[in-house]
């Protein structure tokens, strides 16, 4: 039984490398982009094999899909200028040398993890069992993201918050406050409209559900948060309904839901625990539930809005 | 062990993604190596969680969830940087990084 | 009795990697796009069909086979709509030229 499970991950590790060196090398842009998504989701069957299935779930909603998604549309925008990018490539002697170099940092990487640990592995699973009672939460993850490091969950948050508006800074000063994206013309009988009228009902389910099962099993406010924000962008997609003009009340309320909540519950935590984003323990699941679903909210806009990117086009009256 | 194949995987995948970063002109080419290194430090990480099992669970949880926060934090840097290229694109007409670029492809000759 | 549910997994699973395998054969050594797609849509979706039953039967509770299924369901709804798309493309690029 072991050499199958090993046979499988090294015919699983060879294709991912594979990809990966035909993202790296291949020719046309396209190609590279393609071969990356395909990548991504082999490389979220390795998180599996690694016992992560909630990394899993977030490398291939975020790390391939949304990832891939934002590079294809860039793509296919820059395609006309890539011929003459070409002629830029650094020589044959330049490349052998950045080759050797490469290989050498990579073969030194590889001789720590063959050899390099010794003695028993360093790990806090003990000290993160010992406290799971106390958070209200079973999954450990979770845990992790949103008790002993709630830090940490707020301040990426607020790092996601900063990346949209440094986004939004690129806006020409004509279009300040537009929508995004180009307006989408798409045949109202067709097979886009249909998925988009047929698939957003149940996705918005599965993202609350991933959400809301996070406190016992794999999941998460952020794997969730994909899933909506794809709905959401495949509704716009289709034509059934245009980007929001970014200056709409009802966007800056969508992005502050999350980070103000997440603030608020840490201040409060100040007088009715003993420290910044503590919980008091009879309290700490609703606390948490508390904080994650503005979170939801917000993640999904927020998203949704880095994948649309700049504003492009005048702001709705 | 399987988790020392796949930090193999990750060295080579490091090492992959810093050539790919060097050798390649085009900037979107270099942000697709970019993301394979983080990819491979992740997967690092997860091999460290994976060898930190103990206490009842299959990996360490500490080093999960910080590779959940690296994740999107990746995904933010790649969208601001998408959004970089785009400007310099309609800016410049290339996304060459060079001070002396090409001539504008979008307009005709 | 369980030694005939594993059989069957066994067999199933087996005959849905045969599917995805014809549908790569298909990707690979058909003429043009058109085939191609029509290869990768009715293998792959028939293929995942058949590891779905397989897996039928190992499932820990009700909830989890539902879930199975409507994994299937999901996957053969984005993979028609995204080859019909696909395809409408491909007519679309040939007619101009």
């Amino acid at each position: 039984m072991n050499e199958l499970a090993l046979a499988f991950d090294v015919g699983l590790a060879a294709t991912a490398v594979a990809l990966a060196w035909f993202s790296v090398v291949a020719r046309s842009t396209f190609a590279a982009i393609v071969a990356f998504v395909a990548y991504g989701l082999l490389l979220s069957l390795v998180w599996m094999r690694l016992s992560a299935p909630d990394v899993a779930l977030t490398e291939a909603a975020i790390g391939s899909g949304l990832t891939g998604v934002l590079l294809l549309s860039v793509g296919a925008q820059l395609r006309p200028g890539e011929a003459a990018l070409d002629l830029e490539r650094p020589g044959a002697i330049l490349r052998s040398v950045a080759a050797l170099a490469c290989c050498a940092v990579a073969a030194l990487l590889a001789l720590w993890v063959w050899g390099g640990v010794t003695g028993p592995a360093p790990t806090l699973a003990p000290q993160a069992l010992a406290e799971l009672e106390r958070t209200g939460v079973e999954n450990p993850i979770t845990a992790v993201l949103m008790a002993y490091r709630a830090t940490d969950t707020m301040l990426e948050k607020i790092v996601l918050l900063l990346a949209t508006i440094g986004v939004w800074s690129l806006t020409p000063d004509l279009k300040w406050g537009g929508r995004s994206g180009p307006r989408q013309t798409v045949d109202p009988d067709g097979v886009l409209v249909f998925l988009a009228r047929a698939l957003p009902p149940v996705g918005v389910v599965i993202g609350v559900y991933i959400l809301w099962v996070s406190s016992e099993k794999p999941g998460g406010a952020f794997q969730g948060g994909t899933i909506l924000a794809a709905m959401w962008l495949l509704v716009m997609l289709a034509g059934l309904m245009d980007a929001p003009g970014t200056r709409r009340r009802r966007v800056t309320l969508a992005l502050l839901a999350g980070p103000i909540v997440f603030v608020a519950v840490g201040f409060a935590g100040c007088f009715i625990a003993d420290a910044f984003l503590a919980y008091p323990v009879d309290y700490a699941k609703a606390l948490i539930l508390l904080i994650e679903f503005p979170m939801l909210l917000s993640i999904a806009v927020m998203l949704g809005l880095l994948v649309l990117g700049t504003p492009q086009r005048s702001a709705p009256r | 062990m399987s988790a020392t194949l796949y930090g193999l995987v990750s060295a080579a995948l490091i090492g992959l993604g810093l050539y790919g970063l060097i050798s390649n002109p085009q900037p979107l080419r270099k942000l697709l190596a970019f993301n394979l290194v983080g990819n491979g430090v992740f997967l690092l990480f997860g091999v460290i969680a994976r060898r930190g099992a103990a206490a009842g669970f299959a990996g360490d949880p500490i080093p999960q969830a910080l590779v959940i926060t690296g994740i999107v934090v990746a995904f933010s840097a790649s969208a601001l940087a998408v959004a970089l290229l785009k400007r310099l694109f309609q800016e410049a007409g290339s996304t060459s990084l060079r001070s002396d670029p090409p001539p504008r492809a979008d307009e005709p000759t | 009795m369980s030694l005939a549910l594993d059989a069957f997994t066994i067999v199933s699973v087996l005959a849905g990697m045969f599917f995805f395998l014809a549908g790569t054969v298909g990707l690979l050594r058909f003429p043009d796009a058109l085939t191609r797609l029509h290869a990768l849509t009715k293998a792959d979706n028939l293929g995942l069909g058949l590891i779905v039953l397989g897996l039928l039967p190992r499932v820990r509770t009700v909830r989890d086979g539902f879930a199975l299924i409507g994994i299937w369901l999901l996957v053969m709804l984005g993979s028609s709509t995204v080859s019909q798309l696909v395809a409408r493309a491909v007519q679309r690029e040939t007619a101009q030229r």
